[in-house]
């Protein structure tokens, strides 16, 4: 009983922060129809940005009071500079390829991501060398359900994306820039012709996307106090299970997304919890294929006909 | 180069006698090849750039072999590693294996060919390292079939992403692996064949495999893919895919026999995968571990496939040598402008009119590449540590400015000096 | 001066030549159609108009500024509204949100109010289907849907591309009716159709596209009474 409440602790938590990842990859994909391999690697510059930021607001690792401010401005920081980021990668890399195959395109993302994550690997930038994160945000145990300490790490992490996702889901369906890029995911040159600026509201998708993927980095880097390197053993590997909750989710589906995400972090937990330790990225990506190939649309997606 | 390619466009006499004797040749002439670089350049180039030449082969046959698949069929395998994965780790599981069940130890047993020649000309070893490849192949084109099979109902990205997660599977897979790795002939004995398959080496790599692999081996290889990759090009199916490749629907609508197609393209591509992985078990200095074999391994290769062309077999395979050897020229980048003008003037024969732009940009490519090597002295910078920024940037900078590659579909030889541009070997809508 | 006038305006779409130099003009108030065959080049002029296609020459003046080279966002802000081809209706937004997203470009709250109250006028249809998806709508209800949602840009040229498509005779009998309402409320009006009969009927003047070329231009009742019109469109020997 214990386990298994531990166990739904945890995969809440990560699940929640595939799903604020996750979200970035649906909605460009919604609007676009390509995989978006550099928002994983926007995710990691999160993560780093919000390293860099505490060790130059917090000082070092050990001596760092927590402050709920500094946090707040570390969160910001990072969300606003990936913001950018994601901007500019549109800008420049997928803004000249709009009328190219799809294929192009996806190459061309995946160009960008090993771009992004050798870059910061080089040593001016993040490095090649794990570092601790201070501890920004307070943590003590909660309160006890069964045995199950629920920290208010935890609690301050499903919160916070709970909270974007929310702010998100309300972008998206209730303001008329979400009309618009609703507009825009079913046909764009229809979207155009009501008024709808479509490429300034690509480049807005890209921006909510990157900082969403930001948060999620920063709150990560928050949760597991040590930021990995090098990138693709831990940060695209994420990125990528963030990108199977948005398949599975239905991809293109904002609900999707979210629901995908704590359904890969359950499935991972728990298999890793009651099946084997060492195989969580096996159930992850085994789960893709199996969806892929019985219900491609996903779980909320309903089925598209390609349009000839 | 050039005759060969004219005989194969040339319809084959119908006599039943002849037949045979075309479809060896090209065989006669990969081993002539191998056979060169073997006996003819390794003894000249010392041990390190032999290393060098048969990094080049196996980069070859792994970016011919998934030029296949990205650049016949429109398909985007990006798991590619993974067949390398399933292939290398069977290859040296056999041979490790069977050598202790044969003869006692893991120790060299290959001949001439396989670098001792001592032992005479072929061996019991060599020919137990060409089976273990071929198995290897084997069972990387059985995966490469299961792959393949959602390529039936799945559109280009989504099966990108399947593969991706195959490579991903076969690599934890593979960590989970027992990694005591049993070195005395005792212990081995009384194996089972289920525990040998269990006990590949986990996270630290299947080491103690014999080093088999040569550059005979390699550019044999090589060069049957190579023929191989030639032949799928021009089958009938090859020229329909490579004409309707960038336009799915027109795909779907030519019907079943295509799709089928792009699952026999998975599997020759896995097959030719599996026996480079085979080879690069065999290979000495290489570490036969999961981590090498990841995606970005995969990435490596389709960077090689997109920059040469999707489609152009001859360009993958130089784009594939020129990664290959890069990281060496980088560590210290020697001038370019000699380079440069052999290449402005090149392009000035092929294309007089059209040559004169082109001849520009080169000019200024190779100012900005001597103008980076002098900065990088001046500073002190190691260019190597940048060699992947610069491939993911040229990759980016590529699909922007030239979407279809160095080659597009075409081949090398379609560009001729001193004459008009011939239609592509391939005539492409 | 015209409210929209085009000049030798040439369009390629990669190496087929759409329109090879046409000329149009449309004064304000009126109703202008265009007609012509299948592939003749209608669709292309009303994209071109709207800048979601780039002419290869030629110029392309509405109330006497260049339209060209403008995105086709700002073309509507400056009040050129486009019902498509095939009426462009977004299935997975309600009736009232496909209607709102007409005004995107807008801002006065007020003056859309009253748009929207105009259109669930014209169109009482709508109105009592305002909260439903707008993919359970009939054919003739989502041609309605699509002429209403242009008129929330509050247009002063509107672009209506086959409004009569696939409809019922009744149908297209009602929709022509409020093409002639929505002119006598101000709005100039460039029809394209293929029910030549309908547009001759409704239109002030008519321009006959061929190939990607004017082959006559007249009053609609001269297009009407004219021999070749009445062979190649109207379907009298």
């Amino acid at each position: 009983m214990t386990k298994l409440l531990q166990t739904l602790v945890d995969s809440i938590a990560v699940g929640s922060l595939y799903g604020l990842i996750a979200l970035g990859y649906t909605m460009v994909y919604g609007i676009l129809q390509f995989i978006n391999f550099a928002h994983s690697d926007v995710f990691m510059v999160g993560a780093w940005l919000s390293f860099l930021v505490a060790v130059r607001i917090g000082g070092q690792t050990a001596t760092v009071e927590p402050s709920v401010a500094k946090a707040l401005l570390v969160l910001l920081t990072a969300m606003v500079c990936c913001g950018a980021l994601g901007f500019t990668i549109e800008r420049l890399a997928y803004r000249p390829l709009r009328q190219a195959p799809r294929l192009n395109v996806l190459i061309t993302a995946i160009g960008v991501s090993l771009f992004i994550e050798n870059l910061g690997q080089l040593k001016w930038l993040f490095g090649a060398m794990p570092q601790p994160m201070p501890r920004l945000l307070p943590d003590r145990p909660l309160f006890a359900l069964a045995g199950v300490n629920v920290n208010l790490l935890d609690v301050i992490v499903v919160g916070t994306a709970a909270v974007l996702m929310l702010l998100l889901n309300w972008i998206v369906f209730g303001t008329k820039l979400g009309r618009g890029m609703r507009a825009v995911s079913y046909s764009p040159p229809t979207a155009a012709l009501m008024g709808v600026p479509v490429s300034r509201i690509i480049s807005f998708t890209f921006v909510i996307g990157s900082c969403a993927a930001a948060a999620a980095g920063f709150l990560y880097a928050t949760k597991y106090i040590t930021l990995q390197q090098p990138a693709h053993e831990t940060w695209i590997r994420l990125g990528l299970k963030a990108f199977v909750a948005a398949v599975v989710g239905g991809i293109g589906n904002i609900r999707g997304a979210m629901l995908g995400g704590l359904l890969i972090g359950l499935i991972e937990f728990f298999g890793a919890a009651y099946l084997s330790p060492n195989l969580r990225d096996v159930y992850v990506f085994a789960v893709l294929i199996l969806v892929l190939l019985f219900r491609p649309a996903g779980i909320l997606g309903r089925a598209t006909v390609e349009k000839v | 180069m050039t005759s060969a390619n004219a005989r194969w466009v040339a319809p084959r006499p119908a006599a039943a006698g002849t037949t045979w004797l075309y479809s060896l040749l090209p065989l006669l002439a990969a081993i002539a090849l191998a056979a060169a670089l073997h006996f003819g350049l390794q003894p000249a180039i010392g041990p390190f750039r032999t290393n060098v030449l048969m990094n080049i082969g196996i980069n070859v046959i792994l970016a011919v072999s998934l030029n296949i698949v990205n650049g016949f069929t429109g398909q985007f395998s990006i798991g590619h590693a993974g067949f390398m994965a399933v292939g290398g780790y069977t290859a040296a599981a056999i041979t490790y294996y069977t050598s202790f069940r044969v003869w006692g130890d893991a120790l060299m047993h290959g001949g001439v060919l396989s670098g001792v020649p001592a032992n005479g000309w072929l061996t019991a070893g060599d020919a137990l390292f060409v089976g273990s490849c071929l198995a290897g192949g084997l069972l990387a084109a059985v995966a490469g079939y299961l792959v393949g099979l959602p390529s039936l109902r799945l559109r280009g990205d989504y099966l990108a992403i399947v593969t991706l997660g195959f490579g991903e599977i076969v690599r934890v897979l593979l960590q989970q692996s027992d990694s005591d790795i049993p070195y005395l002939a005792a212990d081995v004995q009384r194996m089972s064949v289920w525990q040998m398959a269990r006990h590949l080496g986990g996270a630290l790599g299947f080491s103690g495999v014999p080093f088999y692999t040569t550059p005979f081996w390699v550019w044999l290889f090589a060069a049957v893919t190579l023929l191989v990759a030639f032949r799928v090009k021009r089958s009938s199916y090859g020229r329909a895919f490579l004409s309707i490749r960038e336009d799915e629907t027109a795909a779907e609508a030519m019907g079943v026999a295509l799709t089928r197609f792009k699952v026999r393209a998975f599997v020759l591509a896995a097959f030719f995968a599996g026996i480079a992985g085979g080879l690069f078990a065999h290979e000495i200095g290489t570490a036969l571990n999961p981590r090498e074999l990841g995606f970005m391994k995969s990435f490596d290769i389709v960077i090689m496939v997109v920059l040469g062309g999707m489609g152009s077999i001859s360009g993958a395979a130089l784009a594939a040598a020129i990664l290959t050897i890069l990281p060496e020229v980088l560590r210290s980048p020697p001038h370019v402008w000699p380079l440069g003008l052999v290449a402005i003037v090149f392009v000035l024969m092929v294309r007089r009119k059209a040559g004169r732009r082109a001849a520009l940009t080169l000019a200024a490519v190779t100012v900005a590449l001597e103008a980076v090597r002098a900065a990088a002295l001046w500073q002190g910078v190691n260019l190597a540590d940048y060699r992947m920024v610069l491939y993911a940037l040229s990759l980016v900078v590529m699909m922007i400015v030239r979407p279809k590659g160095l080659f597009g579909v075409r081949e090398i030889w379609d560009y001729r000096p001193l004459g008009r541009r011939r239609a592509a070997t391939v005539a492409v809508g | 001066m015209a409210l929209l006038e085009i000049r030798d305006l040439h369009v390629h779409y990669g190496a087929i030549h759409a329109l090879q130099g046409i000329d149009l003009i449309i004064e304000a108030g009126q109703i202008v159609t265009l007609i012509g065959a299948n592939g003749a080049g209608k669709s292309t002029t009303l994209r071109t108009i709207s800048g979601l296609l780039r002419p290869s020459a030629g110029t392309l003046a509405y109330d006497g500024q260049s339209l060209i080279g403008q995105p086709p966002h700002e073309i509507v802000r400056r009040g050129v509204a486009h019902a498509p081809e095939g009426r462009g209706i977004f299935a997975n937004f309600t009736v009232a949100e496909n209607l709102a997203i007409g005004a995107y470009a807008r801002r006065d709250k007020g003056g859309i109010a009253r748009d929207l109250e105009w259109a669930l006028t014209l169109f009482p249809r709508l109105r009592e289907r305002l909260t439903q998806s707008a993919a359970t709508l009939s054919g003739g209800e989502q041609q309605m849907l699509a002429i209403g949602r242009a008129l929330l840009a509050r247009p002063r040229l509107l672009l209506l591309d086959e409004p009569s498509l696939g409809l019922a005779p009744q149908v297209v009998q009602t929709i022509f009716q409020i093409i002639r309402a929505i002119n006598a409320a101000g709005t100039t009006i460039l029809l394209v159709e293929q029910n030549a009969h309908m547009a001759l009927q409704t239109a002030h003047y008519g321009y006959v596209l061929e190939v990607g070329r004017i082959a006559l231009h007249a009053t609609a009742a001269e297009l009407a009474a004219s021999d070749r019109v009445r062979r190649a469109y109207l379907g009298v020997a």
